[in-house]
């Protein structure tokens, strides 16, 4: 094999050039469904990946996704679904993308039924929906609690028919830009270590999100949120970047599965959460949905439970699913089960899970046009997590599947159509490739450095759990982009070692650059919403703002390179919709589903 | 390797606890081994490191990559036993690095080598792209009838387990037609008999692939069934039993008695929603 080596002395880099008219970046389910459809046009496609084909977090998905098919409650319909999706979005989300998600997600589950899926059925043969928090109705297609799995390998399985070409373990560290237009990425292969030049008449971003940003989290290595630093780069607009999702379960014990996720499907099937003096402490948070309430609702209950002081042994909360009985639970919950008896000695049909809340979601990232996912840039596309609008202040378990699979095919669309009409040619002066090549290899030839990457992400992770947690104040956000800056300056004396073949520690010098980046603008849109609202939780605002509920914060970078911060109005819903939350206040299911509900 | 430095580790920070950031219990340390090397060979290379309580060996390794060496490489992603990225062999045994505890080898010395079946990349990532031109030579799932499909939760009991692979390729790294006879130009190896058995039993698929398992790359005839497959199967698929034995059974009476398998198909398709097939 023709390895390059590490000994880039100023000799000309050699790299592979290849050229695509879509190059997406990512294959979880949105860059993979993006792919398919860009592939359905007749277009060469291009797929990258940090990882192996069929391992992106999407395989980890558990619970299910959420589709308002009515089988299990005929009730149900795409403006039940809408509207938990805005109520539990703290209406900054994207109205319009929430509609279209809401009346295509069940086409796209039929869909990958069409493709092979798998789905646990209904008496009638339908496919079976679960509950899951705030809901209004069941809801959740799912196969045990292996859905991601089910979503990821049917994709994977539907992408090997096509003619697209796919980059695995290669990482995508800038775009390129010509004439205003995104025109190509550079990336490197892990395998070898080499560059390859990836012409492209447009790119769909699809990278997932940037949970590593903290020290517990349910997200694997791959979740730095690169996407989103590289579209920010490139010039596009981000939107709600201070809204994290923290899950309310996480495993806390042993230390090595700290945050690993407890899905939400255990409280779907009935879990009850209960404190170290035995309580069923919702009651006092959410009379009504008790378990089942929204995700920021139920993981600020769970941290405050712990916090004054009626924790479990290992400072979380008891999370119980015994009464469902050994044979339920192997059938329901068998992933569970296996992972709590093999990795914490728990057997989950006898004993309570102890459990706590763990970074899960990023809610903000590119802003899109809701049609075609267009970022702000042209020839940019993104779709998935790093994409934002659909979730607002906070995403409903089971909406970020039917999410993948709604605008990644809108993506794929959107860019082939542009790619159709347009004559651009891919493809930049290849003095830019050169440089970045360059920027890309300083960490190995930097002998003055001192910095360890791995170290720095550590700082970072325990810097953004003390400071921009899900409870937050001015001083405390202050002093946490104090420290972030801090982190900043020490990137410039990154050093590793090693060769460039499969060097994780090289990859991680490339990594940390995302995750300050991120974690600054975390820190500044933080400080900017001065309110109460989902996932952002100001101890220093007593509830929200009305004025504040009416805007979403836009970052772009500005004409010094910097963090630019614009408060941007939301336009009025239009009737169709703002009609659907007049109608009634109690619904037939008897909640205050609709109306002025306590939607803090 | 033209520029790996003489300790063949990444920058060591100064002084940090551990990666977990938890200290080891009373200082209590353990060790293990690890191959460091590429395709041009190399060697095991002991590292010694803080014991936390519960600690798979993926913590360790990973422990070893944030303290020691940074440029040591392995794969992982879920750390839950969901995503298969994990395989590598301990002791000469495929495993999940992230489901399998230390304590297990108390007292034993702990070997931790890439999947021996594939070529190596480097240390403990071997290169495994070869399953997924496998994966694209075969038929996938494909139906004439139109979804939303009528199905029962008997089809879903029978096909779950076959769909419930999550790729790590043990099966392929144990099975000796692989391992020890490289036969990879002439078999798909269990984790594709898995995959076939389930869409062969789909009652909605119409495709029929026993002539590729038979006369072409699958070549499942060169299963002897010696249950290695099975034995690593993480997520405990009776690869042999539920896969392999249907197969082989099917390939008999296909090339004995095509009609039977016609008849096998019918009676799968319960509901009768495929038009002609
Ligand atoms: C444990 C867990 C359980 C979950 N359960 C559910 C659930 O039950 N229901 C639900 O709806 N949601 C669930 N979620 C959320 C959901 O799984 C994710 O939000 C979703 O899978 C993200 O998909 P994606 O396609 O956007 O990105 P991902 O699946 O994260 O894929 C990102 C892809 O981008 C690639 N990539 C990233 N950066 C680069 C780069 N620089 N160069 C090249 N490639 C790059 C990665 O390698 C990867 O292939 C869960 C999440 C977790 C972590
Ligand atoms: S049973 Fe067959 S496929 Fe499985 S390991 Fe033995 S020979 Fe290989
Ligand atoms: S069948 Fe089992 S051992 Fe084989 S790849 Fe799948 S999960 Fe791994
Ligand atoms: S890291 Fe996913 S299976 Fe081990």
């Amino acid at each position: 094999m023709d390895r390059n080596g590490a000994n880039a002395n100023g000799a000309r880099e050699r790299y592979e050039v290849q050229e695509h008219d879509v190059l997406v970046i990512g294959a979880g389910g949105a860059g993979l469904r993006a792919a398919v459809a860009a592939a359905d046009n007749g277009l060469s496609v291009g797929i990258v990946t940090k990882s192996l084909l069929g391992k992106a977090h999407t395989v980890m998905a558990e619970g299910g996704i959420a589709a308002a098919l009515g089988n299990v409650d005929s009730e149900d319909g795409w403006q039940t679904h809408f509207m938990d999706t805005m109520k539990s979005g703290k209406f900054i989300n994207d109205w319009q993308m929430a509609e279209i998600f809401a009346k295509e997600a069940p086409q796209r589950v039929y869909e990958l039924e069409q493709w092979g899926a798998l789905f646990n059925r209904t008496d009638r043969g339908g496919i079976s929906q679960r509950p899951f928090g705030a809901h209004t109705y069941r809801r959740l297609c799912h196969v045990g609690d292996r859905t991601g799995l089910e979503l990821i390998r049917t994709m994977q399985e539907k992408v090997l028919t096509t003619e697209s070409k796919v980059y695995m373990e290669t990482t995508v560290t800038k775009l390129f830009k010509k004439d205003g237009r995104v025109v190509g990425a550079l990336a490197y292969t892990r395998e070898s270590g080499k560059f390859i030049y990836i012409k492209a008449k447009a790119v769909v971003m699809a990278t997932g999100g940037w949970g590593r940003i903290f020290e517990v989290t349910s997200n694997s290595w791959e979740g730095t949120g690169d996407g989103v630093v590289l579209s920010y780069d490139a010039g596009a607009d981000l939107v709600d970047m201070e809204m994290m999702q923290f899950h309310p379960t996480g495993m806390v014990w042993p230390p090595g599965v700290r945050g690993l996720l407890v899905t939400e499907g255990v409280r779907g099937e009935g879990g009850l959460l209960k404190n170290a003096e035995g309580e069923r402490y919702m009651e006092r948070y959410d009379p009504q949905r008790m378990e089942l309430s929204s995700r920021d609702v139920v993981a600020r209950a769970n941290y405050t439970e712990v916090q004054e002081g009626r924790g479990t042994e290992h400072g979380g909360v008891a999370l119980d699913i015994t009464h469902l009985g050994y044979d339920n639970i192997i059938k329901k919950l068998p992933t569970m089960h296996e992972q709590f008896l093999k990795l914490a000695d728990i057997d989950i049909a006898r004993e309570p899970m102890e459990v706590f809340p763990t970074v899960h979601y990023t809610m903000g990232g590119v802003k899109v046009d809701p049609e075609t996912c267009a970022s702000s840039v042209p020839g940019l596309y993104a779709a998935g997590e790093v994409a934002g609008g659909l979730h607002g202040a906070n995403r409903l378990g089971g909406n970020s599947l039917s999410d993948l699979l709604v605008f990644g095919r809108r993506a794929g669309e959107g860019a082939s159509a542009y790619v159709l009409e347009s004559t651009h040619s891919a493809g930049t002066d290849e003095r830019e490739v050169e440089t970045e090549i360059g920027r890309v290899l300083l960490p190995f030839e930097n002998k003055a450095g001192t910095e360890s990457p791995y170290l720095i992400q550590q700082e970072l992770q325990s810097v953004m759990m003390e400071h921009a947690n899900l409870m937050r104040t001015e001083d405390s956000l202050k002093e946490g982009l104090g420290k972030v800056l801090g982190l900043k300056d020490r990137l410039e004396g990154l050093r590793v070692q090693g060769s460039r073949l499969f060097n994780p520690g090289w990859h991680t010098a490339q990594d940390v650059r995302y995750l300050v980046q991120i974690s600054e603008i975390i820190l500044r849109t933080a400080l900017e919403r001065k309110e109460r609202r989902g996932a952002q939780w100001r101890l220093d605002y007593d509830g929200p703002d009305e004025e504040l509920g009416r805007v979403n914060f836009i970052v772009s970078k500005d004409g010094q390179g910097e963090i630019g911060i614009e408060p941007r109005e939301i336009p009025p819903m239009p009737e169709h919709l703002s009609e659907l939350f007049r109608e009634k206040v109690v619904d037939s299911a008897g909640g205050e589903r609709r109306g002025a509900e306590s939607q803090f | 390797m033209d520029d790996r430095t003489a300790d063949g580790g990444g920058l060591a920070p100064q002084a940090h606890a551990n990666a977990n950031g938890t200290a080891g219990e009373n200082g209590k340390t353990t060790k293990l081994k690890i191959f460091r090397g590429d395709a041009e060979g190399g060697e095991e290379v002991e590292y010694e490191l803080p014991m936390v309580e519960g600690m798979v060996v993926l913590d360790a390794v990973l422990n070893v990559q944030a303290e020691q060496a940074g440029d040591l490489a392995v794969r992982w992603n879920c750390k839950a036993a969901h995503c298969g990225s994990c395989s590598a062999e301990i002791n000469g045994k495929p495993k999940l690095l992230c489901k399998t505890r230390m304590e297990e080898y108390d007292g034993e010395e702990i070997r931790v080598h890439p999947l021996k079946a594939f070529p190596v990349i480097k240390d403990l990532v071997s290169d495994v792209s070869w399953n997924y031109e496998v994966s694209r030579s075969m038929t996938p799932f494909t139906s004439d009838a139109q979804a939303p499909f009528t199905m029962y939760e008997e089809d879903v009991e029978r096909l779950y387990e076959p769909k419930k692979c999550i790729e790590c390729f043990m099966c392929q790294d144990v099975c000796h037609v692989l391992r020890t006879h490289n036969k990879h130009a002439e078999f798909a190896g269990p984790r594709f008999f898995v995959r076939a058995q389930w869409m062969e039993m789909h009652p909605m698929d119409n495709q029929n692939r026993l002539k590729y398992l038979h006369e072409e790359r699958g070549g499942v005839g060169y299963c002897n069934i010696t249950k290695c497959c099975t034995e690593v199967c993480p997520v405990g698929i009776k690869i042999t039993d539920n896969a392999i034995i249907p197969l082989k059974e099917r390939v008999a009476d296909e090339y004995y008695d095509p009609a039977k398998w016609l008849m096998r198909k019918l009676r799968g398709n319960r509901n009768g929603a495929r038009n002609g097939g």
